[in-house]
């Protein structure tokens, strides 16, 4: 157990990894993303990959959202964007996937940015409604440049390599995802050690004060629109390293609604509140699946309503959040770990 | 703590010295000239001019509604002068953007607090340094030496010169949101100082305090316009304090300035005595 924290020195209280059960916490977690494709069945490694991919992106939209408090309602057309480029350019050079990767992430970046720059004029609702128009006219451009996205029948592309072998199983993708998926969650958790997470947060809390103190509102909130972008790029990337075919429809309103409850489920403005996130959204269309997969035999037509269920599971759930745990999961969780910190006295 | 427990008046200032640099003609460090500002036809500064001169705390005392807090924020760049001029230490700023404002060494503090409510107190006072800080974005991200080196040294000057001199060791890692009126004052003083500014600028910065707190406050400002050498320019109601440590004064009446000098000859000047017995009567 552990009383108190105090650190002898400033550099060892700014730590990442703040006390012993932290820096175990993390150890046993690796160890678990090690082992699990030696553990589990094929199916359980494809969602595990599935919630790194969303990981990545949500902790994008906090990055935007929940730090710098710019709703936005365009982050799945931007995994969008990340994914087509990455098939398009896959395609068109035929280069390895770690150079379309940050290709693919940078353009993301770029369109992120243009679609970023009402935010200098707008706020508040106002902003959100301009990412709305945002995820319309990505998707709608996706559709409709047939010669480039191949239009409505999607597009597909070749495996990622690595040493000559093509990663399409399960395991082998979720090698390549999951590692990258967790520096990037390590490296979000960085920028707000720094001045820079710090800026974000201030224009969140107040944008008045920031600039007094010398924050360019300009500059930050399109940083935060790059730096969100950028991780809508990737896991868009990784989305289409994982599922090798892309159709438009997937990136529609829809997955930006998702994203966010999942912010919101998990806790928005925490480090792990997209990784719960990211854990809730995957699980429970695959919950619900189950549960119908048991009606069925009562009632055969109950199939046709699984995907109205899974939206109004997910509307449910962030309005019993936003009512009874407004942090999120993440909070749950920390007020667990603070009770097995303190283990055998009560806190 | 033995600091606390003085008497009302243990923070006067000492009668030597500092003044001493005031009535000296040195270049002003903050000049405003002719500042007029109105809202949609209402006046709230009629070419209202005031030098605040370095090393000095400079009081602008008024009755409620004179216009302190719009000239502030003239200042500060919250607002935009309709017409005037600002310059400080020799620099004209009358068109500088408010984020650039902060570089220049001018720090604020407001009202109405105004922290950032979400983050720790030390995570606050960590913000007022933004401008002495460099890293950058991918520098942040992967959090190595140089990243480190500063995040490290920022902390160990905020404990060794600003939590340390407020007193606020306690509530070092407290939401300030969590925190009572008194301390939220103090923890924006703490961030203001932070910016290392050349002139702070409080607003009311011991409005609705307890006795116990306002001294507190009035002694921090005295230390840090002795000791780090700040000039302060203040608006303040409890006329005690105004009195006590400052060494000029500002009257501010309806957008107009009607009188400036020493302390006590303002306390007996009679343009000042009116507006404040006619804002007496206006309330009564
Ligand atoms: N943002 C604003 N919009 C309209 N009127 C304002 C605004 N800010 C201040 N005023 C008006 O300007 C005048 C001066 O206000 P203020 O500077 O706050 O006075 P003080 O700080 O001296 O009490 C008042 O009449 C006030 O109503
Ligand atoms: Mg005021």
């Amino acid at each position: 157990m552990l009383i108190g924290d105090y650190k002898a020195t400033y550099a060892a209280d700014e730590a990442i990894f703040r006390s012993w059960p932290v820096r175990y916490g993390f150890a046993a977690m690796v160890a678990g993303l090690v082992l699990l494709p030696f553990a589990a069945n094929s199916f359980i490694v494809f969602l595990a990959t599935q919630v790194a991919i969303y990981t990545v992106a949500i902790t994008g939209l906090n990055i935007l959202t929940g730090y710098t408090g710019l709703i936005s309602l365009g982050h799945g057309a931007l995994v969008g964007v990340g994914a087509y480029a990455t098939a398009i350019l896959a395609n068109w050079l035929g280069v390895p996937f770690w150079v379309v990767i940050p290709m693919a992430v940078a353009v993301t970046a770029g369109v992120g940015l243009m679609f970023g720059l009402p935010s200098l004029r707008i706020r508040g609702l106002y902003l959100t409604i301009a990412t709305l128009a945002a995820s319309f006219i990505i998707v709608f451009v996706i559709e409709h440049w047939g010669s480039v996205t191949n239009g409505d029948s999607g597009i597909t592309l070749a495996p990622a390599s690595v040493f000559g072998i093509d990663l399409v199983s399960d395991p082998q993708k979720y090698a390549l995802i999951v590692p990258i998926a967790v520096l990037a969650v390590l490296f979000a958790q960085n920028l707000f050690r720094t001045r820079i997470g710090r800026a974000f947060i201030a224009i969140r809390d107040s944008d008045y004060s920031a600039e007094i103190i010398g924050v360019g509102l300009t500059r930050y909130k399109l940083l935060a629109f790059g730096l969100g972008s950028a991780y809508a790029g990737l896991a868009g990337s990784l989305w289409a390293y994982n599922f090798l075919a892309l159709l438009p429809t997937q990136f529609e309103l829809q997955l930006s609604i998702i994203f966010l409850a999942a912010l919101v489920v998990g806790g928005s403005a925490r480090t792990l509140g997209p990784v719960f996130g990211a854990v809730f959204v995957i699980l429970i269309p695959e919950m619900l699946k189950w549960v119908f997969g048991f009606l069925t035999p009562f009632n055969p037509t109950i199939v046709e309503y699984t995907a109205p269920a899974n939206t109004i599971a997910y509307g449910l759930l962030i309005i019993v959040f936003m009512i009874f745990e407004p942090m999120g999961l993440a909070a749950i969780w920390t007020r667990i770990w603070r009770y097995i910190n303190l283990w055998p006295f009560s806190p | 703590m033995a600091r606390r427990n003085r008497g009302p008046r243990l923070f006067r200032r000492p009668q030597s010295g500092v003044l001493a640099i005031v009535t000296t003609a040195s270049a002003p460090l903050l000049r405003a000239e002719g500042i007029e500002l109105s809202f949609g036809g209402v006046a709230a500064l009629k070419s209202v001019s005031l030098d605040v001169q370095p090393g000095g705390i400079t009081a602008l005392i008024g009755p409620n509604g004179a216009g302190k807090t719009s000239l502030f924020n003239v200042i500060s760049g919250f607002h935009k002068a309709d017409a005037g001029r600002l310059i400080f230490d020799g620099t004209d700023f009358t068109n500088l953007a408010t984020h650039k404002r902060a570089a220049l060494g001018m720090a604020r503090t407001f009202q109405n607090i105004s922290l950032f409510p979400g983050m720790t107190v030390l995570d606050n006072i960590k913000l007022g340094a933004h401008t002495h800080l460099k890293t950058g974005v991918l520098a942040a991200g992967l959090f190595w030496g140089p990243a480190r080196r500063e995040e490290t040294e920022l902390r160990a000057q905020i404990e060794r010169e600003i939590i340390d001199f407020l007193e606020i060791d306690h509530i070092r890692k407290t939401p300030v949101s969590m925190l009572p009126y008194g301390l939220q004052k103090r923890v924006e003083l703490g961030r203001a100082l932070a910016m290392r500014p050349k002139l702070l600028l409080l607003d009311e910065p011991v409005a609705g305090m307890n006795r116990e707190e306002t001294e507190d406050m009035a002694r921090f400002i005295l230390d840090l316009q002795e000791e780090w050498g700040v000039t302060v320019l203040l608006v303040e109601h409890d006329m005690s304090m105004v009195m006590d440590i400052s060494d000029h004064v500002v009257v501010l009446n309806f957008g107009e300035k009607i009188a400036e000098g020493p302390p006590q000859e303002m306390q007996e000047n009679p343009a000042v005595i009116e507006a404040y017995l006619g804002a007496a009567q206006d309330a009564a």
